[in-house]
Formats: C-alpha cells, structure tokens, sequence
C-alpha cells in the first residue's frame, strides 16, 4: 500500500510540475500576478509529492519489502542499516528519484527565500526549474518506474553491490546531485534572464551563492569519491581518468570558472553573457554526465543501440535543455546591454584569464572523454585515451592557472598595477623558492618536476596568506588593529583564502603521490618481511573473520620502522555470499604526512600470500586540501551579502536585533 | 544524474574480483628490465576492460599480455620494439595513449585551439567594448563625470 502512495505521489508530483512550468511561465509573459503566484504553492507541493515518493522507497528498503523489485535487485534483509538506506539511490531508478527530490528542495527553497526577487523573475525561474523535473518524471515514470511490484514476493533480496557499501561511496552521491541540481539552479536562472531580457547585479547576487553551493556541494562529492577509489580500488590512486570520474569534472571545472564569473557580473556587470554562457555548460555537462552514464554508451556506441530506450530519451533531454538554451542564448544574448569596461590588467582581467584556462581544460577532459566514442560512432578507428593524455594536455593548462592564481586577489577591480601585486607577493615567491631547494634536497633521486611541484604548491597557500596579511595590513599596523581588521574582514575574504590555500595543499599531496611514491609487490609466507621505503613490513598471520554479511580473509600486517613498532594493519579480501561478489579493503596507516597503504592479494602457492604495498607520500593532503576548498566555500556562503533571503538592508536597520547585524 | 555509483557498479563488475594485478611470479629477474616492463604495461590497454592498463587488470587476456611485453623485453627488444610489435597485432587501440594521427589531430590540438580561439575573441570582444565605451560619452558628460570624480578614482573599485 505504501508502495502505491509513493508511486502515485510520484505522478502526482509530474502533473504538478507541469502545470508549475505552464503557468507560471504564461503569467509572467502576460504580467498577470495571479498567475504567476501560482509558482510558489506548485513548487511546495511537488517537494512535498517528491519527498513522499522518495519515503515510500525509503520504508520499502527498511523493512526490506521484496515485493518491491527495487529493493529485490539491491536490498538484503542480513545489509546493515546503513546500506539499506544507500541501496535505496545505490541503482539507477532510486538515484534518479534522489536527483528530482534535490531539485525539488532547491526549487522550493526558491519560492520560500525568493520574495525579493522580482515577480516575474521568480516565476519564470521556478518555471524552468519545474520543466526540468518535467523532463526527469517523465524518464522516471515511462523508463525507470522505481514502483514495480513481484508477485509472488521473493523471500530475500539478492543484496547491494559490495563495491557500494561503504560509508564513502554510499553518501557521496547525494553530495554530487546536490551539486548538479545546483547548477540547474544556476541554469534556471540563467535561462530565465534570458527570457527577462535583463541581467542585472541582484540577478548575479542571486545566482552566485547557488553557484558556491553547487559547486561546494560537487567538491565534496568528488573528493569522496576520489578517497573511496584510493582505499578500496587496491591500486592505491586517487584519480584514473575513467570517464565516470570525467563525467563529474567537467561540471567542477566549469562551475569553478561560473562561480568567479559571477563576481564580475555582480560587482562590475561586466561578462554579463558570458557567465549566463557558463551558466548553460555547467548544466549541460552535468545533463552529458547522465547521459554518458546511463546510457551504456561509454561501453561501447554500440551497446547503446542495443537497448536505446533509456539512452534515447536522456539523449532527447539532453538535446532539448542543451539545444533550447543555446538557441536561446543566441537569440537573446546579444540584447543584454554589456556592463562596464577594464583594462586587460585588471581583476575582471584575471577572472577571464581563469575563464580561459578553465575553459580550454573542461575541453581538454571533454575530448578525452568523448573523443573515442566520436571516432566509434563514425566508424573511425579505435583509440583509447589514458592518464599520459590528461598529463600532456590538462596539467599544463592547470599548472598555468595555478601560476597565476595569487595574481588575482591583489589586482583592482578596472585597471590594476601589476607591478604592485607582484611585489606583495615576494614573500610568497620566495618561500616558494625555498620549498622547491628543500624539496630537490630531500628527493633528490626522484622526477625533476616535482620539486617545481612542491613550489606551486607553497607558492598557492602563501600565496592565500599573503594576501590576508595584505588586507589586514600585518606587520605595518599594531597586531591588535590588524587582528581587529581581520575581524571586520568580509567571509568571502576569508572563503576564497581558503579555497585557493586548500588547492595549494591539494596539489601538494598529488605531487607527493605521483612523484614520491613507492611500491612494493611480493609473496609472503606469514613470518617474513620485506623492505618498503624505509619500513619493515612483517606478514604477522593470514586468518578468517566473518562480517555481517561477509566472511572475509585477513591479514595482519605489522609495521616497524627500525626498532619502533609504527602500526598493525589488516588488509581484506571479502566475499559477500549473497552477491556472489569480493572487495579489497587496503589497510592504511596514515600520520597525516604519508600513508602506509598494505593490500592483501591472491595465494601465491607454497603458503604464500602476495601483498603489495605502497609509501604514498603527501597521500592524505589530496583530501585535506579538498575538504579546506570545501570549507572555503561554505565560509564564503556565510557571507551577509550572498545570505540567501537575507533581510534587505533597510530592514536590518529598522529591526529588532541590531546586535545580530555582524 | 550520472552517478560514479552505478557506472561503477557495471564497470567494476567487469573489472572484479581482485586487484592484486601483477604477481610476483611473473616478474623479470633484472630489476632494471622489470621496470621497464611496468612502465610499458602501463602505457598498454587491457583490451576486454574498461580503460584500464594491463598493469593493473586482473584479466586473463592482460595477464598474457604482460607475458608477452616481459618475453620480449627478455629477447632483448628495445621499448619501442615492443610496443610496434603489440600494435602490430592489437591496433592502436591497445596504446593507452592515442598517436598523433589525423584521425586524433582534433584531440591533440582542441585544448590548445579553445585557448587561441576563446582569448582572441575574448581580446577582440574587450577591444570593441572599449572603443564603444569611450565614444559613448558626450562632451557634457565628460564634463559632469571629470567633476564627480578626481583624476585618481579610477584605480579603486
């Protein structure tokens, strides 16, 4: 029964986004009030028919009903709580109805915080946004209908994906949904100005702090996602190029150029156009990440023709929101009045530099990823495009971007004096300089680059640093007036300090990894040792264990370094029976400088186990780094002026809690 | 939307179970020459997974195919030698990394060409708007916005 009012809420929640993209939309175009207000209750009640249809999936999978075929093809009754909840959007059908509950909320909390938008803005913002669910139900209701019942009920579910259970991989897509659907956020806007006619600095303060959170939102995800493949792949990387991860970078990259595009558009009304541009890739390539994955055309073009219902409808959505928005913007962009002028040495300057090279790497990881799919539905010949091509094309461009990245905060808005930031930056250099000598001195035996590498990276977080001193005048002022100063310092500040400090700390950790790594790959008996960068790893015992829904074989791995004991890792091979499936979990002994990173391999005959291990160094700064990117975007949100729903100043002076205004 | 999720759960169904790759008992004596066989099965495609090296699948056909890279660095082939004699017999695409043919010229070059392309129309587009802008003023506006504002304004923003 519960299953029916889910299912039933679910077409319920179809019919009511339509009529919120029709009349709205309509309302607007006739400035009639009533119509358009019509937006605000539609976008609550699909929320709340989405919500209901994704509880419904939710109880189903709790109590593991196997009616449900759902909960049949990706539930256990023996699954932790945990995975019972995560199998819920761990397949196709379930994750798409996670992706419409997301934009669901995000419209709702448009229509709930959007009262200082204009009328007809908000209508026809909420109206786009509303065509998209459209377009998703509809997918979901004819070609992934998440409701179908068995009869007879089977007794036991065949159980999740063992790859899928863990903590990581399980919670990391709503993060990355929440990331698309923000920039279906960005693009509704985006796509709504269009029609307006109008762009102007209250559109761009709108759209801004949806730009931040999508792309806070996608960093997170990813990073997730990133040290789940470092700790469960067994091969001890964190990116492999594989177009499932490219699928989730495009949109990062080019929401990174929306989300400094968008300060120009806000502060100088300048690159009105081209933000609204950024705004319709950065959801085209989330729309294209969809369809590279749902289709099965990354397999092979031709799996697609195989079964093209699915593919073909994601392709016709893709086609019609990517198609449509840029005939639009065509149409309609060059109407917008362009805003005001700079220097080509300037920060408006600087943030098109970053447009630029953020651009040219989205297209780098574009054509890598798409480029032999291309050549195979044109009958060319078939290539395969691995790491080196990325390495050749991608990390110049960002090493480029990198460079050039604590030029921007000290360049004024319209014509800046180069030569100034450069000198407020001397400091910075300098420790850069001397990072790169330490660096040669320690690993003199390892790659050449890496040392520069090392350099970038402290010349990215001094960089960040220096720029704080600058803004609170450390050193030429009393400390007690700078540390005031710091106070009165504005998040966003502070937020984009520390994105770009995080980026230099991230980039030193994969510089760490691929140049210092060392490796390991030999048969031991349990009581014998082998030599890894200056560690003793002892095979102490082999052994069994049995999990709540897997037996697994364990080793114990003890760690010395010269005579002190470091740590004891143990490293599984797991079966989950149900499944008929095994994973690897890698011990990992970390002390935040380097990994100690142990797996457990096949029988190697005689007693012997092969184990392979790794000293990956700098490993843990990757995340590190992303997590203070992160933070930096949650801090920059805080910020009074991109508050969504802030109160409008007027108000916050004449109001109750003067207190509360900092 | 794509999820790393389900593409995962497919692309890893293809590539499971285990990870332990290479084994021990493969490996070539010279530590040099062993190096050089990872490094080129690195560069060579499993062919029936998804994107991954023969280096790290576990497949059987990759495991032949590290035999085979080791079997001719052992008869003394120089790398080239031996990744000529691999495309001879799977096509290039078993090189991770795609020559540069005409039929990959857009691939090599497209990163390049959007950052030709984008900065001259950007240059130009910033140009147009310059001359635009200073001969949209008139005289009397020059005259008001020379009042409002000192010489040094400009600079601050």
């Amino acid at each position: 029964m519960i299953v029916e009012i889910g299912h039933f809420a679910l077409v319920l929640a179809l019919a009511v986004a339509i009529v919120q993209t029709a009349v709205p939309m309509l309302g607007a175009h006739r400035r009639d009030a009533a119509l358009m207000a019509v937006a605000v209750p539609a976008a609550f009640l699909q929320f709340a028919l989405v919500s209901l249809a994704f509880a419904a999936l939710t109880w189903a999978f709790l109590v593991s009903d196997f009616s449900l075929k759902l909960a049949y093809d990706n539930s256990h009754s023996a699954k932790p709580l945990i995975y019972k909840i995560s199998g819920v959007w761990g397949n196709h059908e379930g994750s798409m109805v996670l992706w419409v509950l997301i934009l669901a909320l995000f419209g709702a909390m448009v229509a709930l915080f959007g009262r200082n938008l204009p009328d007809t803005l908000r209508a026809r913002v909420l109206a786009v946004q509303a065509s998209i669910a459209v377009a998703f139900l509809l997918f979901i209701v004819f070609t992934s209908n998440p409701f179908i019942r068995l009869d007879p009920a089977p007794f036991e579910g065949t159980g999740l994906n063992p790859l899928l259970q863990d903590r990581a991989l399980a919670f990391h897509p709503p993060w990355l949904y929440a990331g698309y659907v923000g920039y279906s956020m960005t693009f509704s806007f985006a796509v709504a100005a269009l029609i307006e006619g109008r762009v102007d600095a209250s559109w761009a303060r709108w759209v801004r702090p949806w730009a931040l959170a999508a792309w806070l939102s996608l960093t997170i995800g990813i990073a997730m996602g990133s040290w789940w493949a470092y700790y469960t792949l067994g091969w001890g990387g964190f990116w492999f190029w594989d177009p499932v991860e490219n699928a989730s970078l495009m949109p990062w990259i080019v929401g990174t150029a929306l989300l400094h595009s968008a300060i120009v558009a806000e502060k100088r009304g300048a690159l009105k156009s081209w933000t609204l541009l950024l705004a319709i890739i950065a959801f085209s390539l989330s729309l294209l990440g969809t369809f590279l994955v749902r289709s099965g055309v990354l397999t092979s073009v031709h799996a697609f023709a195989v079964d093209p219902e699915r593919g073909i409808v994601i392709l016709g959505i893709l086609i019609f929101f990517v198609g449509g928005s840029l005939a639009l913007y065509a149409w309609r962009a060059p109407l917008l009045k362009g805003g005001g002028i700079f220097a080509p040495v300037s920060r408006e300057g600087a943030l098109l530099v970053n447009n630029l090279l953020l651009a040219a790497a989205t297209a780098a990881v574009f054509f890598g990823t798409l480029y032999p799919l291309l050549l195979d539905a044109l009958d060319g010949p078939k290539i395969t495009v691995g790491p080196t091509f990325f390495n050749l094309t991608f990390a110049p461009i960002f090493v480029a971007l990198l460079l050039l990245v604590p030029f921007g905060p000290f360049l004024g808005w319209k014509r800046a004096d180069l030569q100034g930031a450069a000198e407020r930056l001397m400091v910075a250099a300098g420790l850069a300089f001397v990072a790169m000598l330490i660096a040669f001195a320690l690993m003199w035996e390892g790659p050449w680059l890496a040392p520069l590498g090392m350099a970038l990276a402290v010349w990215l977080v001094a960089g960040a640093a220096s720029e704080i001193a600058w803004r609170i005048k450390l050193f030429t002022i009393p400390l007690g007036e700078s540390l005031a100063r710091a106070r009165r310092l504005p998040r966003a500040a502070w937020g984009m300090a520390l994105a770009h400090g995080g980026l230099g700390i991230a980039v030193a950790g994969i510089v760490g990894v691929t140049a210092w790594r060392a490796e390991t790959i030999v048969a031991l008996a349990p009581g014998e040792s082998t030599q890894l960068a200056g560690y003793t790893l002892t095979l102490e015992a082999v052994g069994m264990r049995d999990g709540p829904n897997f037996e697994a074989t364990t080793g114990v791995v003890r760690i010395d370094r010269g005579d002190r004991f470091v740590a004891r890792l143990m490293p599984e091979k797991r079966r989950f029976p149900a499944e008929r499936q095994e994973k690897t979990e890698a011990g990992i002994h970390t002390n935040w400088f380097s990994d100690v990173y142990v797996v457990l391999g096949d029988v190697a005959g005689e007693g012997k186990w092969v184990v392979r291990a790794y000293r990956n160094a700098l490993a843990p700064w990757i995340w590190i780094g992303g997590m203070i990117m992160a933070l930096g975007g949650a801090v920059s949100l805080t910020d009074r002026r991109l508050r969504v729903g802030a109160p409008v100043s007027a108000k916050a002076h004449s109001g109750a809690r003067p207190v509360a205004a900092d | 939307m794509r999820t790393i999720l389900a593409a995962m759960l497919f692309l890893l169904a293809l590539a499971l179970p285990g990870h332990a790759a290479l084994d021990p008992a493969e490996m070539l004596e010279d530590p040099a020459a062993e190096a050089r066989a990872r490094a080129i099965s690195k560069e060579l495609r499993c062919m029936v997974c998804q994107n991954q090296s023969i280096d790290d699948s576990d497949a059987e056909l990759a495991r032949d195919l590290r035999a085979v890279v080791r079997d001719r660095i052992r008869a003394g082939d120089s790398d080239e030698e031996v990744f000529d004699f691999v495309v001879e017999r799977y096509g290039d695409f078993v090189l991770m990394t795609p020559p540069f043919t005409p039929a990959t010229w857009l691939l090599w070059l497209a990163p390049g060409l959007v950052l030709i392309i984008g900065g001259g129309v950007a240059l130009l587009v910033l140009r147009r708007a310059r001359g635009r802008a200073e001969t949209r003023l008139t005289p009397e506006e020059e005259a008001r916005l020379a009042a409002l504002t000192g010489p040094e304004t400009a600079d601050r923003g």
